[in-house]
Formats: structure tokens, C-alpha cells, sequence
């Protein structure tokens, strides 16, 4: 089932040299896939993502998630939208500096209304599953850059969204924490089916992405699968 | 979980919240101390000019109303009796003659307010008793007069001593009587002080020439804030001749100036608060511009714009509610101690306050309803502050504010 789809997707950037950031790309991805967006810096990875998760508009084409049309929804539409269907995992963690790791994971339950009970058990269970069962009562100030960005992760899983955007999860990470976050993400699409798609510069993490988009200057230049796992 | 939020995030940058919490709380112990101050000094006159007095209300025949002479009369009748029992607020009445006379004394003569009183019946509101400085309360019997400590250095007439009255009857008749003085007595109001003369009410009666008539009913109630509506209530049953008034018909100039004063106090007041207003919005404007970026993540990950902007709201609002409670926590004390300490002032302040037939004295008030009132300006303050960013959060486009 197709969970993301761009259609013409494009967006210009106005200015004394107008930007073709994101150029006519059409793109669909499936459920369950683990899909890296990769190119230089500057080719639109950041934009196109931020349009997949309802962040930006398109300056023309149309992204639907699960056969929803972004364009048609209002701002408020579209935050609640964010909310229910869609996980963020941020560069810079973005956690809720005066919210514990437990908390922080929560709060996307509390705007949804889930009640304290099934949210307490939830967290638990999301903050054991990225390895931070000891640190559940930690501030942010408190964790590692890895350690955020794994609570970073379990937030952008409390909501049970339809699939998790992150936009380079590891470029603020020592080899060893961007590595143990992956593998983290990747068990989570393995045994869970959480579909990601991610950006990134980093070839390690490129080669553990089943499917590979590559753009330059606003286009795919390339689209691969990998590898089955 | 949002008041929690809101909570901690007050406390993030401590000496900001601290230097708001101690401006706002300032703002309040000023403004309390001088409304306890001011509102004490109401209530004193109040107590000694109406309570001890005139009363919280009257009633009165209508041509006395306008013109106090001892020709417009009532007349103390069962129906009268009747209407007066039938309103539940009132707990006690009784009737006075009130006109002026002069006294003449061996050595000197004054003008003088007779006040002819039912003493026994009063003494339970007025409290005659604990005012005497010299001498023995009058009894209905008696054919002597108490008269005010001022009148008394006056006319250099003590306790013993015989004044003369004289003064016009009914219909025209010449009243005179000389009577021996059985007590001097005390009160705050220098004005009072310097012109009243009791006597007891039949006396009174003999001396103009009335009988079964009086000038006017001096009315009780069980509480102070019940008079406005007794009186509005005895005045739908009094009929055409009578009519009932309450202290601030009875003494326009006290309610004047006390409403002259008020004012003057809201005008410091104000000046005070739009201090804090300013103060409170530049916190409000950094704290604004300091969270930009995490408030576009909070509506990246889907939290609502409303609820983002009653967040921020709440936090101003716990905040002024701090500064509410640490004014209070400081004033509170203070005003205590100069309720049961009045500051009496020194001579010079004391003639002005004597000019107003004062007492030169401050006793504190604590009456509640300052303080709360300090607490609804504050909450008012910062729920109109709290008004900006609530629209600027609502207008939060995440990416943009990320990028912040
Ligand atoms: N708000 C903006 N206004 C103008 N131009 C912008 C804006 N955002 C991005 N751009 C431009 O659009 C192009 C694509 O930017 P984008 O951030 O999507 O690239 P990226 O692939 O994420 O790069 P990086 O790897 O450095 O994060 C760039 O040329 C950038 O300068
Ligand atoms: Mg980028």
C-alpha cells in the first residue's frame, strides 16, 4: 500500500535568483519500506521532506498520504494531520527541554487525548524498545546527543503515526550512537513494520537503507533498492 | 500536564521569574498598604461620624428633610412602629430630637446640637457609655445633660457645673432650660465633640414643646451592608410624609470625600500597575522571542496552536497569581500589626484630619475585599498581556519558527 506519493511535487524558493529546490519529483513510497533521500547538500532533501510531513506547501503538484491530499488541508488541518499520522525525528532532537525523556515521549499521547493510563504503558514500552529504560526520568540536559535523539525516536513512535520522517537523525551523532540508532530504526521497521524515510549524508547509514533516492538540484537522479533487508 | 509544562517553565529562567515575581509583588504590597491604610481610615469615619452618630440610617418626616427646623416633626405612631418591625434587617430603632440651641455657660456661650436620646436603647449601638470621661451616663428620668469634652473646655463647664439652653420650641415657642452637666463625653470627630449636648429624651420632649414627637428615627441593622436595601425597602412602605435615608444621604460630604479620596488612590494605583504592565510584557516579549524555536516544534510534532497559546497564558497567569500570594504573604503582616497598632500622627497632620472631624489616627483595615481586589487588577493585567501572544501563537507556522 502506498503511503506516500508526489506528484509533480515542486517548490521554488522566490527571491533575486529564484530556487528550484524541489523540481517536478514524483515519488511514491510504500508501507514498510526504510528509505534513505540522499545528494549533496543543497539539492532539496530538507524541503522535500519538510513537504511530505505537511510542514511546507508546494509551490506546484500534490503529495497525498494515505491517499490524502496535503494541499486540500488547512493549517490547523494539517497539524492535526502531523499529529495522527506522521512521526518527526529532527537533526537537532528538538526534545521539550523541561520535559523527562518520559514525558517528552508522552506529550504527542497527551494531544491525542490518550488516556494517562494507556500512555504511561506506552512509553514504557517505547522507551525499553530504544534501550533508555534507565533514563526515563532524565531531563534532555541530562542525555547524550544519542540518548536525545533515541527519546527523539520513541516520541515520533507514541503516536503510532503512518510512517517516521527524519531529516539527517545523525549527522549530530558519534559513529557509535549514529550506528546504535540505526540499528534501532531498523529492528523497529523489521519487527514492527514502522515504514521511515529518512535523509542523510552519511554512507554508513546509506548502505543500511533498503531503498536509495538520490537527488541533485532538485530532481532524482537515482532511485535503487538496495537490498531485500 | 500543560499547568505542569506551563509550571516548569516559569521556572527555566529563574532570575527573571524572580525579578518579575518581585516587581509584581511590590506593585501589591504598595497597593494594599495604601488601600488598608485609606479603607481604615473610611471605616474610622465611618464608625465615629456615622456609626456612633448619625446612624446608618434615618428616618425622617420630608419637610425635614428640607428644611431641619423643629417644626417639621414626626410623629412616633403604631403604624410607623409596625413598618419598622416588619423589615428583618433592622435589629433596633430609636427615636431622637435633633436641633440646635445655644449654651451659656457662667463665663461663655456656644452654638450647640441637642441631641435628645432614648439613652438605654442606644447604648447598645452607640455605646455612650465607653465615651464618658468624667461623670455618670444620663438615665430617661433625668433632668441633666452630658456634653462633648470641646464644648465643655468651651464653655469651662465640668461634671456639677450648670449650662443654660435656649433655643426655639414648636410652633414658635421659646425654649429654655438650665441644666446641670452629668457627664462630659468623649468623641473622636472634633466637630462633634465641640458642639453636642445630650439630653435624655423626654427631657428633650419638655424642652421644645413636643409631645410623642421626635425629628428623627435613628435605624439599626444587624449588618451594615443590609441599610441600602432596609432602606429601599422602608421607603416602598412609609408613605407620603416620612422617608428613610441612609448615611450617604445623611452626610454627602463624607461620602464626597471619601470618593475624592478613593480616586486619588486608583490614580496611584494605576501609575503603579502600568509599571507592572510594561514590566510583565517585555518578559512576556522575550520569553516570546527566546522559545520561537521550540513553540515550532511543538507545532511540528501537531500540538495545537490554541493549545499552545493557553499554555503561554497559563504561565503569565501563574505567574501574576505568585505575585499575587508573595504581596499578599508580605502585606498581610504588616497591615495586621497597624490594625491592631494605629499610627497616630503628629500635630501638625492631626488639624488637617481634625478639619475633617477626624480623629488623627490610622487604623489599618482588613477588610478581604482589599486584597482581592489587588488580585483581579493583577489576573486582569495579565490575562490583557497574555492577549498578544495568544494571537501571535496562533499565527505559529512551525517551519519558520524551526528555523528560528
Ligand atoms: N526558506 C528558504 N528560502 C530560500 N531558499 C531556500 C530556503 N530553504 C531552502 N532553500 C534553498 O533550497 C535549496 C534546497 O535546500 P534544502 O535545505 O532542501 O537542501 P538539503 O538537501 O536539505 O541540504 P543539506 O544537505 O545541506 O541539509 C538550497 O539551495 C537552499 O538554499
Ligand atoms: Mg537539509
Amino acid at each position: 500500500m502506498k503511503v506516500i506519493e508526489t506528484i509533480n511535487l515542486s517548490k521554488i524558493f522566490e527571491g533575486v535568483v529564484p530556487v528550484h529546490a524541489v523540481n517536478q519529483v514524483n515519488l511514491s513510497i510504500e508501507d514498510n519500506e526504510f528509505t534513505a533521500i540522499v545528494g549533496p547538500s543543497g539539492s532539496g532533501k530538507t524541503t522535500l521532506l519538510n513537504m511530505i510531513g505537511g510542514l511546507d506547501r508546494p509551490t506546484s503538484g500534490t503529495i497525498k498520504v494515505n491517499q490524502i491530499a496535503l494541499n486540500e488541508l488547512s493549517e490547523n488541518e494539517l497539524i492535526n494531520f502531523r499529529l495522527k499520522h506522521i512521526g518527526f525525528v529532527f537533526q537537532s532532537y528538538n526534545l521539550i527541554p523541561v520535559l523527562s525523556a518520559k514525558e517528552n515521549a508522552e506529550f504527542v499521547m497527551l494531544l491525542q487525548n490518550i488516556p494517562a493510563k494507556d500512555r504511561i504503558a506506552r512509553v514504557e514500552a517505547l522507551l525499553k524498545e530504544v534501550g533508555l529504560e534507565d533514563k526515563m526520568n532524565n531531563r534532555p540536559s541530562q542525555l547524550s546527543g544519542g540518548q536525545q535523539q533515541r527519546v527523539a525516536v520513541a516520541r515520533a513512535l507514541a503516536s503510532k503515526p503512518d510512517f517516521v520522517l527524519a531529516d539527517e537523525p545523525t549527522a549530530n551523532l558519534d559513529s557509535k550512537s549514529a550506528e546504535n540508532l540505526l540499528d534501532i530504526m531498523h529492528r523497529l521497521n523489521k519487527e514492527e513494520g514502522i515504514t521511515f524515510v529518512f535523509s542523510t549524508h552519511d554512507q554508513r547509514v546509506i548502505d543500511r537503507a533498503r531503498r536509495v533516492i538520490t537527488l541533485e538540484d532538485g530532481k532524482i537522479i537515482s532511485d535503487v533498492i538496495q537490498h531485500e533487508n | 500536564m500543560y499547568f505542569k509544562l506551563a509550571w516548569r517553565n516559569i521556572w527555566r529562567n529563574k532570575s527573571r521569574t524572580f525579578i518579575t515575581l518581585i516587581a509584581v509583588s511590590i506593585a501589591v504590597v504598595l497597593s494594599v498598604l495604601m488601600m488598608s491604610a485609606k479603607n481604615g481610615v473610611y471605616e474610622n469615619m465611618i464608625k465615629s461620624l456615622i456609626g456612633d452618630f448619625t446612624g446608618f440610617a434615618q428616618i425622617q418626616s420630608k419637610a425635614y428633610v428640607d428644611d431641619s427646623s423643629i417644626d417639621n416633626v414626626l410623629v412616633f405612631n403604631d403604624d410607623l412602629k409596625a413598618a419598622l418591625q416588619g423589615i428583618s434587617a433592622i435589629d433596633g430603632f430609636s427615636p431622637r430630637i435633633e436641633n440646635f440651641a445655644l449654651a451659656v455657660s457662667d463665663s461663655s456661650n456656644k452654638g450647640v446640637l441637642i441631641i435628645g436620646v432614648d439613652v438605654e436603647k442606644e447604648q447598645k449601638y452607640i455605646g455612650l457609655k465607653d465615651r464618658l470621661s468624667d461623670g455618670e451616663l444620663i438615665d430617661l428620668s433625668d433632668d441633666q445633660v452630658m456634653i462633648g469634652s470641646g464644648l465643655s473646655e468651651r464653655l469651662q463647664a465640668g461634671v456639677g457645673d450648670t449650662v443654660v439652653l435656649l433655643s426655639q420650641g414648636y410652633h414658635g415657642s421659646t425654649a429654655a432650660g438650665k441644666y446641670r452637666v452629668k457627664a462630659i463625653v468623649n468623641f473622636g470627630s472634633p466637630e462633634l465633640s465641640n458642639q453636642l449636648v445630650f439630653l435624655p429624651i423626654q427631657e428633650a420632649q419638655t424642652f421644645y414643646g413636643l409631645e410623642n414627637m421626635y425629628t428623627n428615627i435613628i435605624l439599626h441593622f444587624k449588618d451594615n451592608d443590609d441599610v441600602r436595601q432596609g432602606v429601599n425597602k422602608l421607603n416602598s412602605v412609609l408613605g407620603q410624609e416620612l422617608v428613610a435615608r441612609d448615611w450617604e444621604e445623611l452626610a454627602p460630604e463624607l461620602k464626597n470625600m471619601i470618593e475624592t479620596d478613593k480616586m486619588e488612590g486608583y490614580v496611584f494605583m494605576f501609575i503603579l500597575y502600568m509599571v507592572i504592565t510594561f514590566g510583565l510584557f517585555g518578559t512576556m516579549l522575550m520569553m516570546l522571542s527566546e522559545r520561537k524555536h521550540e513553540f515550532g516544534v511543538l507545532v511540528a510534532i501537531g500540538m495545537k496552536r490554541v493549545k499552545l497559546a493557553v499554555m503561554v497564558w497559563l504561565e503569565l497567569i501563574i505567574l501574576s497569581i505568585l505575585g499575587v500570594i508573595l504581596g499578599s504573604v508580605i502585606s498581610l503582616p504588616i497591615c495586621t500589626y497597624f490594625h491592631e497598632n494605629p499610627i497616630y500622627f503628629g500635630e501638625e497632620m492631626a488639624d488637617v484630619y481634625e478639619d475633617y472631624g477626624l480623629e488623627a489616627m490610622i487604623k489599618f483595615s482588613l477588610d478581604p475585599s482589599i486584597f482581592t481586589q489587588q488580585a483581579i487588577i493583577i489576573l486582569l493585567i495579565s490575562s490583557m498581556i497574555a492577549i498578544f501572544p495568544f494571537i501571535r501563537l496562533l499565527q505559529v507556522k512551525a517551519i519558520q519558527q524551526m528555523k528560528a
